[in-house]
């Protein structure tokens, strides 16, 4: 009962946030500088002041700036996002077609970080002082500090033009034609280097916030409760430490699950991934405004849900937590 | 009777502490035994090594420690040498232990029943079904409601008594031979206190166990003790039976300890305070809200209901109640550090209660506080100087002026004036318990609230500010409202007693009365609950 109420409340207050998120995008990109007609008619080739207009009476932006939020809001409370001025198709299907490639990506490099920093970040803290422990902390420390678009080239450029062990860019071989199975391991492969590109500042993040939680926690008194009752080393470790650590590395990891659709911009357009965020990318440099407002709708709906999700979740992560307003 | 191997032998045992601590050893050539059946409590201060031990017996030492000479033999066998494979299969089997702190001990992520039954999982003890059956008994066993319910619940569910019940159903679910108990009841309230030293001691007898009992109370000591061994600074220094020690103290240093124990002094009257009142409480209402939510309505506690009291100067009302019985809530109502709900402070005939904050500020100086943490109330980043003149100089006191009160402060306290530089951190906890007390003097307030303002004192530490507390009273003339949990304290030190039980005052009157006819049930059970009421200490030091 009280799940429900409480998933009531923050469905209706969602709903609010999304929609004060798509105003305030829209009131956004009208103080961007820049024109979409200007832009559309000089790739036309054609400059002349008629042309523009014309354009601009096509796509309404002629109109008073409330009537083109009015209409842009009645559009998307029916569904429709808008039509790309570019790419010609309607907004909703260009994210449609790329949004499998980015949740595959930024799903990969979300479990691949949770996994490996919780591993390593328990070896770290059960290691505590040991050479095995400064290794992973450097290692962490590197990652933080690192930024991601330098590592994404010398990854590129060690393990791809060097190596040659893994391909540079884009999702698969252009022009296999794998099906299948060979098609699914082509896509792993072109998987691997933006995935631990992108994973790394937080793996980095999970194994630090890992070990901290799990070494403050060896210091509880239950932990000594434990050790009291006779249950051994590695069993103390998983079932009584571990479980209370993870709390603070659940919660960042909802913070990294927010950002499953937007947080890859710089890791697609590095690989040439054909995601959401290169979608987002070369719509800002085309002043394609529809698209880059359907990108913001679409990523800030995301955010809120995995909000929501993150919250409920907690309840059974830890009981203690009572799902209040 | 044949000469048996004891159940527990404490030999010689000396346990090194690293290079910069104040002394060299922890403890030092400790040697006592414990046999089967037999409660010895182990009494001492706080750093006097008393827990050490313990520790020690169970392998739970920091890593820093080590023993360096000695040997602890359970039932003959040196457990000082056993691998950590061999140690992890005592503990929980032929030795448990219980802790102080009932609200950490147990894992907030496990339900009580798993923790119970992790004992018998990891000593391969039975399977599921058994062990589910064994945890039940278990709960039942230590008088813990609906244990088929219970054992599903998470401990932050219980309350301190039932998860101290639940530590010790853990405790005993392999029917050890010796039970560890590590001040079990300190942060319990007293009936919940008394009923836990009950339950320890039946089963003691019950299953014939050698219990090691650690306490710094010695009404606790009188009230289960067989043999005891007294300990300061890791030293033993006395012990014997429970008779011996208790009734016919030989040290110094235990003779000091129990004459700190707080009793009531029964023959001791006080003068009527007379003149007019300084601060009239009439139907003081105060209720918590928490929770509610569209379909759920809030829950309503009434943390003051409707208590009137008056309080004249130079008089001490002591305000006695369990945890949850509103009178740190009333401490705070008075001191409008909380809002109020209804009711009338009425002091020096003005009501305080419709004074907004900034109305009322001009006359907080008149009434101060001093708290219970003597760790937590005082800035760690400013000098003691620094934290005595603030008030003052926020109240419009020169500088200079402050300064010099401060300096007087500190003597008044029984501080040395090298003290006004240094910072809270070189400070003991008595010490620093009577820095507050110069800070709430320095405003030179007629009302003082101390809430549970020695608590976290040791004993004789208590008395030491116990006594200087009732010293200033009578310098000074002022009104103290003194909150407590400890009837033994509040009747020495207090003129009237208020007993407080679910926000109301259920009972007031002279110690004396209060202590010797209650008349209403809850201070009935509280005085019976108090611990070592047949022993009185003055008896044995005088």
């Amino acid at each position: 009962m009280k799940t429900l109420e409480f998933l009531i409340q923050r469905l209706a207050k969602a709903a609010f946030v999304v929609l004060g998120v798509v105003i305030l995008n829209f009131l956004l990109i009208q103080l961007a500088p820049g024109d979409p007609a200007a832009v559309l008619a000089g790739e036309a080739g054609a400059g002349d002041e008629q042309f523009i207009a014309q354009l601009r009476a096509q796509f309404g932006l002629d109109q008073p700036l409330y009537v083109q939020l009015l209409s842009y809001l009645q559009n998307v409370l029916s569904g429709d996002l808008g039509y790309s001025y570019r790419n010609q198709v309607p907004v909703a299907d260009l994210i449609m077609e790329r949004l499998p490639a980015t949740l595959l990506l930024t799903g990969s490099a979300f479990l691949f970080s949770l996994v490996l920093g919780i591993v390593l970040g328990v070896l770290a803290a059960y290691k505590r002082g040991s050479l095995g422990d400064s290794l992973i902390m450097t290692g962490a420390l590197i990652f933080y500090a690192t930024p991601l678009f330098w590592v994404a080239l010398m990854a590129v450029l060690v393990f791809s033009i060097h190596l040659d062990w893994l391909p540079p860019f884009d999702m698969e071989s252009i022009g296999a034609g794998y099906t299948g199975w060979a098609r699914v391991m082509d896509i792993a492969h072109h998987l691997v280097l933006p995935t631990v590109t992108l994973g790394l500042f937080f793996t980095a993040v999970y194994t630090r916030l890992t070990r901290a939680s799990m070494l403050e926690v060896m210091n509880l008194d239950f932990v000594k409760t434990a050790r009291a009752k006779g249950v051994p080393k590695g069993r103390i470790i998983r079932r009584h430490v571990l479980r209370n650590a993870i709390l603070p590395v659940f919660t960042f990891a909802s913070v990294q699950a927010g950002q499953l659709v937007g947080g890859a911009v710089l890791t697609e357009t590095v690989f040439a991934w054909p995601g959401i965020g290169r979608l987002m990318f070369d719509a800002l440099m085309q002043r394609d405004y529809p698209v880059l407002l359907g990108v913001f709708l679409v990523t800030a709906a995301v955010v809120v849900l995995v909000n929501l999700v993150a919250d409920l979740l907690y309840r059974f992560v830890d009981p203690r937590i009572e799902t209040a307003g | 009777m044949k000469p048996t191997t004891p159940l527990l032998k404490v030999d010689n045992l000396s346990i090194e502490l690293p290079a910069g601590f104040d002394r060299k050893y922890a403890v030092e050539n400790l040697s006592y035994t414990l046999e089967a059946g037999e409660i010895l409590c182990v009494v001492g201060e706080s750093g006097s090594g008393k827990s050490m031990t313990a520790n020690a017996i169970m392998g739970l030492l920091p890593s820093y420690l080590k023993p360096s000479s000695g040997r602890i033999l359970l039932n003959g066998r040196d457990l000082l040498v056993m691998s950590e494979q061999e140690l992890a299969r005592e503990r929980g089997r032929t030795v448990s232990m219980i802790f102080q702190e009932p609200l950490s001990a147990l894992n907030p992520l496990m339900t009580v029943g798993e923790q119970i039954a992790e004992v018998m999982l990891v000593h391969g003890e039975g399977d599921a079904r058994s062990r589910d059956e064994r945890v039940l008994e278990l709960l039942d066993y230590v008088g813990l409601p609906d244990p088929a319910s219970l054992r599903h619940s998470y401990p932050f569910r219980l309350s301190g008594g039932q998860r101290q019940r639940v530590m010790i159903a853990m405790a005993l679910a392999l029917e050890p031979a010796m039970l560890i108990a590590d001040e079990p009841t300190t942060a319990l309230d007293v009936t919940t206190q008394a009923q836990i030293l009950e339950l320890i001691r039946r089963i003691q007898r019950a299953k014939g166990m050698g219990v090691l009992f650690i306490t710094h109370d010695f009404g606790v000591v009188a009230d289960i003790a067989d043999k005891v061994v007294v300990m300061e600074k890791g030293l033993i220094v006395e012990q014997g039976t429970a008779d011996d020690v208790l009734n016919r103290p030989q040290h110094p240093y235990t003779r000091r300890l129990i004459a700190a124990v707080p009793h009531p002094d029964e023959s001791a009257t006080r003068a009527e305070a007379a003149g007019e009142p300084l601060l009239e409480v009439r139907n003081l209402q105060k209720t918590y809200r928490s929770g509610g939510g569209l379909f759920t309505r809030p829950r309503i506690v009434k943390a003051v209901d409707d208590v009137s009291f008056t309080l004249r100067r130079g008089e001490t009302l002591g305000v006695v109640g369990e945890s949850g019985s509103g009178k740190s809530t009333l401490g705070r109502c008075i001191l409008k550090l909380t809002d109020v709900d209804g009711g009338e402070i009425r002091y020096r005939g003005k009501d305080l209660v419709p004074l907004s904050q900034a109305a009322f500020r001009p006359m907080r100086r008149h009434l101060q506080m001093v708290f219970q943490d003597p760790f937590a109330s005082l800035n760690p980043r400013h000098t003691i100087g620094r934290i005595l003149t603030d008030g003052p100089v926020a109240n419009g006191v020169p500088m200079d002026e402050a300064q010099k009160k401060a300096r007087d402060l500190l003597a008044l306290v029984g501080l040395d004036p090298s003290a006004y530089d240094r910072y809270p951190h070189e400070f003991s906890g008595g010490q620093r318990q009577r820095v507050g007390i110069a800070r709430a003097l320095a405003l030179d307030p007629e009302l003082l609230v101390a809430d549970e303002s020695v608590s976290a004192l040791d004993v004789s530490v208590q008395a030491q500010v116990l006594d200087l507390m009732q010293d200033l009273q009578k310098k000074l003339d002022i009104a103290v409202i003194f909150i407590t949990h400890d009837l033994r304290v509040a009747a020495e030190v207090c003129d009237k007693i208020a007993v407080m039980y679910r926000g109301a005052i259920v009972e007031a009157g002279p110690p004396a009365e209060v202590f010797n006819a209650p008349r209403h049930a809850y201070t009935q059970k509280l005085i019976a609950a108090i611990p070592g009421r047949h022993w009185n200490p003055r008896a044995a030091v005088a």
